[in-house]
């Protein structure tokens, strides 16, 4: 046989076989690497396949969310036109009335702010009114009773037959309301509706000037073509000021609301997986300097470096391939818990059904990732010469560099591909990338050089047991660059969570000051005013502010009419502008939460010209509006010529009554208004007691005990940062297993030193506290590093996404950098605990075998 | 009788810091298949680096090397990957077993680079030979150094290599297992008609070749071939 001929090759049988006898005898120090690839592979998949349950479940229940095919919206009761418009589409099907009132609770006096809904016809077309009993949805009407919020009447503790008060009129309760199509979301907890017959609408004197009515006209139409009606219709009603909405263009709203949750969602679990990766990649380039050897040896044997290369990148890709299968299955598993997870944030039931893509994703995620991430170490075995088997040589890694280089490259890509992917937008996955690498930079930089600095200062003048323990962190296969970075990482998740938690929280705290207002009455006509100071007053309460609003709308901006621009498609004055029917004030001062940025607030209105009135920032940009221009402003059939005075800037988040358009005074006192009246409470039972009497006295007043929101508010951000949380900890334990991981690692380096160390007499506290004080080390600059890097990134979240001032909390520097720093500390030492308990010899045969 | 190695004006040398250090200088000497043979001489003579360029596993700075025929110089690695596979048996000072795979996966693997059939036969064949006949699924860990340097004799002799090169076969070993394991090496090395190419220190063993050579310095100083008895 020639000894040069290479036809016979050798089958790709035998490299899977070496590669499994390889990988069965040593799998075990790639386990927890594994789990880190499962954690992150089962973020994703639940995540993915979650994303594609509810983007389906949208479009397919798009019709039972709004109960109909479409409908026409609008403030006002529909006018002729209007209804010409109605009738020329087949006539309405349904009709309803929604607005924000009070409700009283007849058994136990108790009221609550809620959202009355006055339904005529057979609405809902499409989904149920799911009602207990389950008659109550079919006869509220003709029985003329209330459907109640299931969750309110518990807290409330009221049962089918009590009673509530609305307005004037007081409505037998026939059912509890358990889901109702267009009431979901968070809105409910705040206002939890309350369905009754549109007929006592009326009579319930809940109607007046100055409610926020919203009345739709419910369509039963399925064959009618909803984008031709969007494209015809939709302008004609805009005139009227009414809108069109169609159940496609509804669910894609709602759709795109919940895309870019799924899309946050989905780059945590991203980060997650990267964590993972970054655990792979360490991991394995340890393996392969242990397998170094044995590659060697098996060169020497007659394997060429295609096969070695091959044994251990199959040997990876298995891995991956089965890390990925796990991971998915968890993330099927996992999907599965989701829905009552995000239950308060998702508005229907969704069904779960399995997304074959993202299974298809989960499995090709776990092979390319371990590949991708394995690839820069795997690379090595190319190099390895046979002559190893005889002399150890250390020229491995010079001669691979130029591939190294295109092994990052690769990743990048692949990082910037998968970013994009999820992302659907170039300059976000840009951006999540270069953040990424930043963020990676800065925590293996800073790793890099502490490792400098303790080497150049190394402090020879400490204890033999100090001294040991910081030369840990730069000698020879030191773990300090892959431990700083899963640490810093996974601190860097949580605080950030914290931080952002703490400073939208901030904005929502209500001063207890009791010249703050805690409570706000709305509504309230101009008849009604002194009346109800006449209530308050007697009980030491003092009325803080008597905010008086007029409503109206623009008809005209600079010298183009309001419809003329509607027409305009090439405008870029905002359309809401258009439409919105402006709550505007009046008063001769500006407020605590408002800034000039232009022009001069005028106090009084002159003696001639337009009216000088002051523009939010926001509504001066969305009209395209500066100072000097003018306004035509239809006050409630009277026209009203303006121009911009003055622009302000409102710190919106502010628990004040801010307004987007403020007057002069001296021109609106006698145009059609309602007032806002403000009070402070002192506590929660003055405050229940005084909403009771206003209640009984003033039913159509609605007000609002901000103390409640603040709570509603706080809850819900609980429950926000607790969905936060559990994807973060996906994170955060994929974190806690590289550690424990490189730990794992680096034992395997340094377990001959340290039996050497026992051998020649060190005693357990000296070896213990060698341990202790690296893993102190690395702990605190990891959280630390991380602490630090979230306390910018909040920053600048604050700053950019939040437009907030950022108050830093205590939380991460006094929790999560100890606690972190503590669990590294546990379990460096917890690994190092077989060294300490058996004979060294025994340590050294189990533990290098 | 045919020539199985050739070793003409060998020159090698290795960069140490800034310093150029020659380990093997003017080196010559030839081999005919089926000799046994020894290189000895004393620690840093340049007896491994010499087995290491015999073998394939390392490149020449001046000279040449022909190797079952072959000229190494003009193999790339894969080649020479394939020459040791079908012509070169190795057996090391420290045994290098692969110590994730069971003593016969050892054995067995220089066959199934070869792609050969039945090969557990053969290598179970072998061990049986080598007395460790019942140990077959042990791993090398737990494998006293005799059993694995036996094992590592069954694995160098699973291919009938022409050329065996054996790097301090006994210098891990206790007196009588080193015994024991040379006498292996050499029934089995008669059995099979193999060229056998021992580095030591060890004289005695040496003595047992039927040609030595003696390093110094990087030199050869004596080139001795003994009279068969």
């Amino acid at each position: 046989m020639n000894p040069l001929d290479t036809s016979t090759k050798t089958r790709f049988s035998w490299l899977l076989k070496m590669a499994w006898r390889d990988g069965k005898a040593s799998g075990k120090r790639l386990f927890l690497f594994m789990g880190s690839i499962i954690l992150g592979i089962a973020a994703v998949v639940s995540i993915q396949s979650f994303s594609q349950n509810l983007k389906e479940n949208i479009g397919g229940q798009s019709k039972a969310l709004m109960g109909a095919d479409f409908l026409i919206d609008s403030n006002e009761l529909a006018n002729e036109r209007v209804q010409q418009i109605m009738d020329s589409l087949g006539g309405v099907g349904a009709k309803e009335v929604k607005f924000a009132s009070m409700a009283a609770f007849v058994k136990n006096g108790e009221t609550k702010l809620v959202q009355v809904r006055g339904v005529e016809g057979n609405f809902p077309f499409y989904g149920e009114l799911e009602t207990e009993p389950a008659s109550a949805a079919a006869d509220y009407q003709e029985k003329g009773g209330a459907l109640v919020d299931a969750t309110a009447m518990i807290q409330f503790d009221v049962r089918v037959g009590d009673s509530v008060k609305l307005g004037n009129i007081t409505f037998p309760i026939v059912g509890s309301l358990i889901t109702a199509p267009g009431s979901t979301g968070i809105g409910t907890s705040v206002a939890p509706p309350i369905i009754v017959p549109f007929e006592y609408m009326e009579p319930s004197g809940l109607l007046q000037k100055g409610s926020r009515l919203e009345y739709a006209y419910y369509f039963k139409s399925p064959k009618a073509d909803l984008e031709q009606l969007d494209k015809e219709v939709d302008p004609l009603l805009d005139e009227q000021n009414a809108d069109l909405d169609t159940h496609t263009s509804t669910s894609d709203r709602l759709g795109r609301r919940y895309n870019n949750v799924g899309r946050f969602l989905n780059l945590v679990a991203f980060i997650a997986l990267l964590l993972g990766c970054v655990g792979i990649a360490s991991s394995v380039h340890i393996y392969i300097k242990e397998k170094l050897r044995a590659i060697a040896v098996l060169k020497c044997l007659g394997a060429t470096r295609k096969q070695t290369f091959l044994i251990y990148l199959i040997q990876i890709a298995g891995m991956g391939l089965l890390g990925g299968f796990i991971g998915t299955v968890i993330g099927l598993l996992l999907q599965q818990t989701f829905p009552m997870i995000l239950q308060e944030f998702l508005p229907f039931e969704v069904e779960i059904s399995t997304s074959y893509s993202a299974i298809a994703v989960g499995l090709i995620l776990g092979v390319l990732m371990s590949v991708l991430f394995a690839l820069s170490p795997l690379l090595n075995t190319w190099f390895v010469s046979p002559l190893q088997v005889l002399r150890v040589q250390d020229n491995i890694g010079t001669k691979s560099r130029k591939a190294q280089i295109w092994v990052v490259l690769a990743i990048v890509l692949f990082v910037f591909l998968f970013a994009l992917w999820l992302l659907e937008n170039l300059k976000y996955a840009l951006g999540f990338v270069i953040g990424i690498l930043i963020t990676f930079s800065i925590l293996a930089g800073v790793s890099i050089l502490f490792m400098r600095l303790v080497k150049k200062y190394f402090p020879k003048s400490w204890s033999f047991t100090s001294r040991q323990s910081l030369l840990n962190l730069f000698r020879p296969n030191n773990q300090t660059a892959v431990l700083i970075l899963a640490i810093g990482i996974g601190t860097f998740l949580i605080s950030t969570l914290y931080f952002t938690k703490d400073f939208l929280l901030a904005k929502a705290v209500v001063d207890s000051n009791e010249k703050s207002p805690n409570i706000i009455m709305f509504d309230v006509q101009t008849g009604q005013k002194q009346d109800i100071i006449n209530t308050v007053a007697p009980k030491g309460l003092p009325i803080l502010d008597n905010i008086p609003i007029v409503t109206m709308r623009m008809e005209r901006i600079k010298d183009r009419s309001v419809n003329e621009i509607r027409l305009d498609t090439t405008t870029s004055i905002n359309k809401w502008i258009l439409n919105h029917e402006f709550r505007v004030t009046y008063r001769d001062s500006l407020i605590s939460s408002e800034k000039l940025v232009s022009g001069a607030f005028v106090e009084k209105m002159p003696q001639n010209g337009p009216v000088p009135i002051s523009l939010a920032d926001n509504v001066a940009r969305d009209a395209q509006v500066v100072v000097g221009d003018t306004l035509l402003f239809n006050v409630q059939g009277m026209l009203m010529e303006t121009v911009v005075g003055s622009i302000r800037e409102v710190d919106w988040g502010r628990m004040q009554l801010n307004f987007s358009i403020v007057f002069p005074t001296g021109i609106l006192e006698n145009a059609p208004q309602f007032h806002v009246l403000t009070t402070n409470a002192p506590d929660k039972s003055t405050s229940a007691k005084l909403q009771r009497e206003l209640v009984k006295k003033f039913p159509n007043v609605s007000i609002l005990d901000l103390r409640q929101v603040i709570t509603l508010i706080e809850s819900i951000l609980d429950k926000i940062s607790w969905v936060i949380s559990f994807m973060a900890f996906f994170s955060i334990l994929t974190g806690i297993i590289v550690l424990i991981g490189s730990v794992r690692n680096s034992k395997y380096q340094r377990i001959r030193e340290s039996v050497l160390l026992r051998t020649i007499g060190a005693k357990s506290n000296q070896i213990l506290k060698i341990t202790a004080l690296e893993y102190l080390y690395l702990g605190i600059l990891g959280s630390g590093i991380g602490v630090l890097l979230s306390l910018l990134g909040s920053q600048l979240l604050a700053y950019f996404i939040f437009e907030t001032p950022f108050i830093p909390s205590w939380i991460p520097f006094l929790i999560v950098l100890p606690g972190i720093t503590l669990l590294v500390l546990t379990i460096g030492l917890s690994n190092n605990i077989s060294v300490l308990k058996s004979p060294p010899l025994q340590v050294l045969r189990k533990e290098t075998n | 009788m045919a020539k199985i190695l050739n070793v003409r004006n060998l020159r090698k040398t290795y960069k140490s810091g800034s310093k150029e250090l020659t380990v093997l200088d003017g080196i010559s000497f030839e081999i005919e298949a089926g000799e046994t043979f020894s290189i000895v001489g004393p620690s840093g003579s340049g007896k491994t680096t010499l087995l290491g360029l015999c073998a394939g596993l390392d490149h020449v700075d001046e000279g040449s090397i022909e190797l079952c025929g072959v000229e190494l110089s003009k193999l790339n690695e894969d080649e020479l990957a394939l020459l040791r596979n079908r012509k070169v048996g190795f057996i090391f000072q420290d045994f290098q077993l692969l110590p994730t795979l069971t003593a016969l996966e050892n054995v067995s693997v220089p066959l199934e680079l070869q792609g050969k059939p039945d090969v557990q036969k053969v290598a179970k064949d072998l061990l049986e030979k080598v007395g460790l006949g019942s140990r077959y699924d042990h791993y090398p860990s737990q494998l006293s150094g005799g059993e694995q340097q036996r094992v590592a004799l069954a694995r160098a002799f699973s291919t009938t290599p022409d050329i065996l090169f054996a790097d301090e076969p006994t210098g891990n070993l206790d007196e009588e297992t080193g015994e024991k394991v040379i006498q292996l090496l050499f029934e089995l090395n008669k059995e099979m008609g193999t060229t056998l190419v021992i580095v030591t220190h060890d004289l005695d063993l040496a003595q047992l070749t039927q040609k030595i050579i003696r390093l110094k310095g990087g030199k050869i100083i004596s080139n001795q071939t003994k009279t068969l008895a």
